[in-house]
């Protein structure tokens, strides 16, 4: 270990890196974050914020841990519990009673809300609405607040951020990777954790492990804020978001955009004229909120692994490198997913779940392109100059 | 393999413009009259758009200028705004001669344009809306003139009705002639402030006084002389300690003379009835559009700060766009001056209704043009250090969010939080400060600062002095924050699209529609499937 150096060297100062770096702090580890930007800069800070993901092996912990975090923290993450799912179809109320039931296979309550309730817990549903669900669990946080928060957090426990230093290699030596090289400098370390967003498969890639990854750009709107409603947690009609305790309406969903992530330069995160229809379905899932007024727009880029799922592993080779990318999904995730990779490095496995469905080996048959065998490509303007309704 | 396509994706999604036009300018201010006049002579085809007459609603919220609640209600009669706000705009009636199609009314909110990671577009599309609706209109070329807006610094009781800036007092009476204020104090003494006074003077505004925070007038020997002579005291050597009123309106101010450090002296106190308190110290270019085109920007203190780099056509680094006027860098001269305005605007109509009929002309970014010389900044950092030693640092910084000067120094959560805990309590700037250099988005999402309605419009420059000065940060390297569309806050309802293709309404996910991605892990199918478009969605909503 050279004297700049760190037991363990996390790549990628995202919330998955983060807190999986606040974990080892608090465990006594000496731990290094390294990060090409300020933290939780992209897709961490800058998502719906939702933490609801009881369908994941992490799920249970998730749920188990949120209610805690402000406290474990010391910083405030904005944290609150409970969701409702609001309906405005049969098939969008079907969607919704799946998300509840697979709560309640873990154990958790629900109830399912007629157009009456409903309209008593959020007055400003329309009578487009025919139903919808309650959570009794599952919840949001505000990623901007809580990305900063495990960051602090991390360094109360010892542990070390670097901040715009981008990490340019990795040097192998005996098999094992010794040093992580950046643009400040030879990173010496026992164990690395490459959490590095779309750019994680760049260094697989270096390391010579077949990591597919799609990268795409995703687009958020926010209101001005509106007094506080009984339950912030509200969603549907295919969209993901919440109102804040600023009292902002914040909302994502829709069509994503392919993108191509060739280096380890920041991408661009522009908004598009996508915001109009994110506007027009906020509207019909809220229809006594239609006069607020959209302040602000936002877009992150995240990363897809060919089945949505994340990948948790500590490679076979190098044996010293743990590689983690959420898959899109990783905010909610974050307090469990952090424990599970604190735990891979402590103890060569996750002491809490069962990450066996979530190995790089299952992608061991997928092809080189497959990319364009999906259609996950980027989009272009011949492509959108046949557009509206024209097909291929 | 070819023709896979991902139904979810924007693919085949992008929306189509309602029109498209050769040429857009943007403002119909002299900038952008006379380059839509210059291009239309010569051939384009020219949309010149401007937001005035705005509605009540968005003048509440001080969108797009300072208003200060000084609006006389008869601006809510909007076809009566629309005929002053075209009478007081002789130079409309040459361009409706000229084949210009003039909206007025009409905000642009977005410019969209294909980068690397945006290329669904089928070409660069503006966002329009009026009080009604929104709508896209694709271009060739863009003209942005789209102004300057006012610089505000706080102090206690900005937010009080009466508190405005001088460019929404310009507007307001020359405009919409319906400035609402009877007693009017400037704050300034540049062109821009004595520009105002004279300007009060003559629509029978009894102007209280002109307060300047230097020991001299910053302007006109002769306009000051103008203002003495019709018994306007001037008073050099002040600030502003506050504004008093009983019922949320400013009813009268105390000022305070200052040392050599800008400090008050004590016992120089001075109570000065009025009703309306201008900020006239300083403009800021209007480059919310030159950054969402992604045009180079750099920083001139000289000539307002953050404006677009550009060559001798006008031109900005971003492809078929061009900048006129006050947002290409605004400074004393073109305050007396209308004239370079319009010279910029011709020049910028021309070279744009030229590079139509050819092939457009490269880049070549020239040197700017000098401003007055001064450093805008450092005049603006001297009024908010007069400010903060006589009004302390318990003045919000941010209205919209309520955020005190110090609460964003020592980067404290919003206040409904109502946290506190041993460890943020030793976390403040100094401390972010050791982690990497100060960014203004990144206090902002920390403490809310800057993130309210007006978006921004009336704390960002004294945010980014306020975090230079804290941080020891020379003024030009802290970041530009970031301008995110709408560019006008407007309701969802307006906002949203009165037609979608097919294929958005039918292929909409709330996220990505991967058939695994939130399949129960204890249930079968967890092996891997290729994603494929005939793949059975688990969890869509379709």
């Amino acid at each position: 270990m050279s004297a700049t150096g760190a037991s363990v060297v996390i790549v990628g100062g995202g919330v998955t890196g983060l807190s999986a770096g606040w974990w080892l702090a608090r465990s006594g580890v000496d731990v290094l974050v390294l990060d090409k930007g300020i933290v939780g800069w992209e897709a961490s800070g800058r998502n719906g914020g939702g933490a609801t993901h009881v369908y994941s092996p992490f799920g249970l912990e998730e749920q188990r841990l949120w209610p805690q975090m402000d406290e474990l923290l010391g910083y405030p993450t904005e944290h609150q519990p409970t969701r409702i799912g609001i309906a405005l179809s049969e098939a969008q109320l079907a969607l919704a009673r799946r998300w509840a039931e697979i709560g309640e296979a873990r154990g958790f309550r629900w109830e399912l809300l007629d157009r009456r309730q409903l309209r008593e817990l959020v007055p400003l549903a329309g009578d487009n609405a025919i139903g919808g669900t309650f959570l009794h669990f599952g919840g949001h946080a505000n990623p901007q607040r809580t990305v900063q928060a495990y960051a602090w957090a991390l360094q109360d426990h010892g542990g070390r951020i670097l901040q715009h230093t981008t990490v340019t290699g990795l040097t192998m030596r005996g098999g094992r990777v010794a040093a992580v090289e950046t643009t400040r400098g030879s990173f010496g370390a026992d164990t690395v954790i490459v959490a590095a967003g779309p750019q994680t498969g760049l260094f697989a890639d270096m390391l010579g492990v077949w990591l597919p990854l799609a990268p795409a750009r995703v687009e958020m709107i926010a209101t001005e804020p509106l007094p506080l409603l009984r339950h912030g947690g509200v969603a549907g009609n295919g969209l993901y978001g919440r109102q804040t305790l600023r009292g902002n309406l914040v909302y994502g969903g829709g069509p994503h955009e392919w993108i191509n992530v060739p280096d380890m330069a920041t991408p661009d995160h522009p908004n598009t004229p996508l915001v109009r229809n994110l506007a027009r379905r906020l509207a019909e899932l809220l229809p006594g909120a239609a006069h607020l007024r959209v302040i602000r727009s936002w877009a992150g880029i995240v990363e897809n692994t060919p089945d949505g799922l994340p990948v948790i592993e500590r490679l076979a080779a190098p044996d010293n490198v743990i590689i983690a990318t959420m898959s899109s999904v990783g905010f909610g995730l974050s307090p469990a997913v952090g424990k599970a990779l604190c735990e891979l490095v402590l103890h060569g496995r996750c002491l809490f779940a069962d990450l066996s469905a979530l190995a790089l080996s299952r992608f061991a048959n997928t092809p080189p392109d497959w990319r364009e065998r999906a259609g996950w490509i980027a989009a272009d303007a011949s492509i959108a100059g046949t557009a509206f309704g024209v097909p291929r | 393999m070819t023709g896979a396509f991902d139904p979810r994706s924007i693919a085949e999604k992008a929306p189509r413009p309602e029109r498209h036009v050769g040429l857009v300018v943007v403002g119909a201010g002299p900038a952008g009259v006379a380059a839509a006049v210059a291009a239309a002579r010569r051939g384009a085809e020219v949309l010149l758009v401007d937001e005035h007459p705005v509605d009540l609603e968005l003048m509440a919220m001080d969108v797009p200028l300072y208003f200060g609640q000084r609006m006389q209600p008869a601006v809510r009669n909007r076809a009566l705004m629309l005929e002053r706000v075209v009478e007081a705009n002789p130079t409309l009636a040459e361009a409706y001669e000229a084949g210009v199609d003039v909206q007025l009314g009409t905000a642009v909110w977005g410019a969209f344009v294909d980068g690397p990671t945006s290329r669904a577009l089928a070409g660069p599309v503006l966002g329009l809306a009026d009080d009604r609706r929104s709508w896209l209109v694709g271009y060739d070329r863009l003209i942005v003139a789209a102004g300057a807006r006012d610089v505000a610094l706080g102090f206690p009781g900005w937010e009080r009705a009466g508190s405005m800036g001088a460019s929404g007092a310009f507007t307001l009476l020359t405009r919409y002639r319906a400035l609402g204020a009877r007693r009017l104090l400037v704050l300034g003494s540049g062109p821009l402030a004595l520009g105002t006074a004279a300007l009060a003077l003559q629509h029978g505004i009894d102007v209280v006084g002109v307060v300047e925070v230097a020991d001299t007038v910053r302007g006109d020997a002769s306009a000051v002389a103008a203002l003495s002579g019709r018994g306007v005291p001037i008073y050099t050597s002040h600030t502003l300690r506050q504004a008093r009123g009983t019922v949320g309106e400013v009813e009268s101010v105390e000022l305070v003379q200052v040392d050599a450090r800008l400090a008050p002296i004590a016992g120089s106190e001075r109570e000065v009835a009025c009703d309306t308190i201008c900020l006239a110290i300083g403009l800021a270019p209007s480059i919310e559009l030159l950054h969402q085109v992604g045009a180079e920007l750099a920083f001139d203190p000289t000539r307002g700060g953050w404006v677009p780099r550009l060559d001798d056509l006008m031109q900005t680094s971003a492809p078929s766009v061009f900048a006129a006027g006050d947002c290409a860098g605004v400074h004393d001269a073109m305050l007396a001056d209308p004239g370079i305005a319009r010279s910029q605007g011709r020049a910028a109509g021309i070279a744009a209704a030229e590079s139509l009929r050819a092939h457009p002309v490269p880049f070549v970014p020239r040197r700017p043009e000098p401003g007055d010389g001064a450093s805008c900044y450092a005049y603006w950092d001297a009024w908010l250090q007069s400010l903060i030693q006589a009004g302390g640092w318990h003045v919000n910084v941010c209205q919209c969010e309520e955020v005190t000067r110090q609460e964003l120094i020592e980067v404290r959560p919003p206040r409904y939080l109502a946290w506190s805990s041993p460890q943020m309590a030793v976390r403040n700037l100094g401390t972010l400060a050791q982690d990497g250099p100060v960014n203004q988005d990144q206090i902002k999402r920390l403490t809310r600062a800057g993130m309210g309605p007006c978006q921004s419009r009336r704390c960002r420059e004294q945010v980014a002095l306020l975090l230079a000065r804290a941080s020891g940060t020379p003024i030009e390297r802290i970041p530009l924050p970031s301008f995110r569309p709408p560019l006008r806050p407007l309701p969802l309802g307006v906002l949203w699209p009165q037609d979608e293709p097919p294929a958005m309404r039918e292929q909409w996910v709330s996220w990505f529609g991967i058939p695994t991605q939130f399949s129960p892990h204890w249930e079968a199918g967890m092996a891997v499937a290729e994603p494929t478009a005939q793949a059975p969605l688990i969890l869509s909503d379709e």
